[in-house]
């Protein structure tokens, strides 16, 4: 079926200036760290990247940050980085701010072909102003509409050939709904099995929804805040 | 006894045996230490987790499992992991029980801002919005007062709002108060704290409860 890469140059290659990427992760857990270098180098500006957070200012999204790749992020929470703030304060960067649960829902409309839907969160808020609002059973609610990239950029744990994705513990958290979302889904593994040895029963995201899938090695997983029972 | 350590010891008391709860970041996740042994709750963890365990062993640190405010954390028995469109189903359909929220300013109809100071603070709303129009019942923890002395208990909130209406139950160093329909309600002091006092620095207007009592 021709999904599993070799490398990450020929798809990287297809994202253009201005190209909207929707990324799974949250903070920096279940981050597609292979794809995002690979952005990184290859430089392209003016994107719009939908994604929980914006990394750390040495990781992660932070890094497109740094190399002023971002035109404009679409987040719900980006308080763990200096420089999202600075580029944000002088105007460089444009932001959208989303309720998570919002965020989460926008991707997961996006990917099943709901153009848009009806939530009670940011009502009354400022999340809500020029936004349709409509009564349902007395009880007010704001108009959201879904989201789709022209590219999606996921990391999980397993895939087999055809693009079938197991993701591991908290590392799954926007991956499978930021696969659904894009045009082009590329996701990046830890493992590749062959064809019938992941457990359909077991299998999180439809190999359907995923273009492309890519080994990646020497994973950093770098953990954000390091707690301990010891501590 | 602290400020701090008398909410958190009072927070604790709104849990019950069998609810599924979402701590907020910051003040409301040392909640998660002070649990009764007698009190089994499931602990929800927006990133997609329901059964947050105790911070792991050095052996056991796992950095693809961790909490909301992105803490490696472990998985309690009965656990389950989600993505976090299902997660937020559970938060906005209704199926927590409870949410304590920190912060920053509460006003006597129960609207609640704890996102942000605009011109000082950019970091985002994160969950907290879903979670005030969704968890079943939303209780927020805060100092009474902000560290110059202004009543953080107001009668309109100066900040901009995470949800309008949503408190159900403030607990401050002082006191601790209930929400309706009907307003807002002093229902508890805090010990060694009088009326007095609680009346001297809030800023909202309530109403005293005929069953006023002391939280020991």
């Amino acid at each position: 079926m021709g999904k599993v890469l070799s490398s990450l140059d020929e798809v990287i290659q297809q994202i253009e200036d201005g190209a909207t990427i929707v990324v799974g992760g949250f903070g920096l857990c279940g981050i597609p760290e292979k794809l995002i270098t690979s952005l990184r180098d290859k430089g392209v500006k003016d994107l719009t990247i939908v994604s929980n957070n914006c990394g750390v200012d040495d990781w992660g999204l932070g890094l497109l940050l740094e190399n002023k790749q971002i035109k404009k992020m679409v987040a719900s929470y980006v308080g763990e980085n200096k420089l999202f703030e600075q580029q944000f304060l002088s105007g460089e960067l444009e932001v959208e701010l989303v309720p998570q649960g919002t965020l989460a829902e926008r991707l997961r409309a996006g990917g099943a072909g709901i153009p848009a839907f009806y939530t009670a969160t940011g009502v009354g808020t400022e999340v809500a102003k020029g936004k349709e609002h409509k009564e349902f059973d007395g009880k007010t609610y704001i108009m959201e509409k879904g989201i789709v990239g022209d590219f999606a950029f996921v990391k999980a744990w397993k895939a087999d050939p055809f693009g079938n994705l197991v993701y591991r513990k908290t590392a799954r958290n926007f991956n499978p709904v930021v696969a659904t979302a894009g045009k082009v889904t590329i996701a990046e593994v830890e493992e590749i099995v062959g064809i019938g040895e992941l457990n359909p029963d077991e299998v999180h995201t439809s190999g359907v929804y995923v273009q492309k899938v890519f080994v990646g090695e020497n994973y950093e997983k770098r953990i954000e805040r390091l707690t301990t029972a010891n501590a | 006894m602290t400020g701090r350590k008398r909410i958190l010891e009072r927070a604790v008391k709104e849990l019950r045996d069998g609810m599924c709860v979402n701590l907020g970041i910051g003040m409301p996740t040392l909640i998660a230490n002070m649990i009764p042994e007698d009190v089994d709750v499931m602990l929800q963890s927006e990133n997609g987790l329901l059964g947050i365990g105790a911070y792991p062993k050095d052996i056991e640190v796992d950095p693809d499992l961790i909490n909301a405010g992105k803490e490696t954390v472990t998985a309690k028995a009965g656990a389950s992991y989600f993505d976090s469109a299902e997660s937020f189903s559970m938060i906005r359909g209704g199926h927590i029980d409870l949410a304590i929220l920190g912060g920053m300013e509460v006003a006597e109809n129960g609207d609640l801002a704890n996102w942000m100071i605009p011109g000082k603070m950019v970091k985002g709303m994160g969950g907290a919005m879903d979670l005030v129009q969704g968890a079943k019942r939303i209780v927020v923890i805060m100092d009474h007062v902000n560290k110059h002395g202004e009543s953080k208990v107001k009668k309109a909130c100066t900040l901009p709002l995470t949800g309008q209406g949503v408190v159900h139950c403030l607990i401050t160093d002082l006191a601790v108060f209930h929400f309706s329909e009907s307003g807002m309600e002093l229902v508890e002091l805090q010990k060694g704290v009088t009326l007095d006092e609680v009346k001297a620095k809030t800023e909202a207007d309530f109403v005293v409860s005929e069953t006023l009592s002391v939280n020991n």
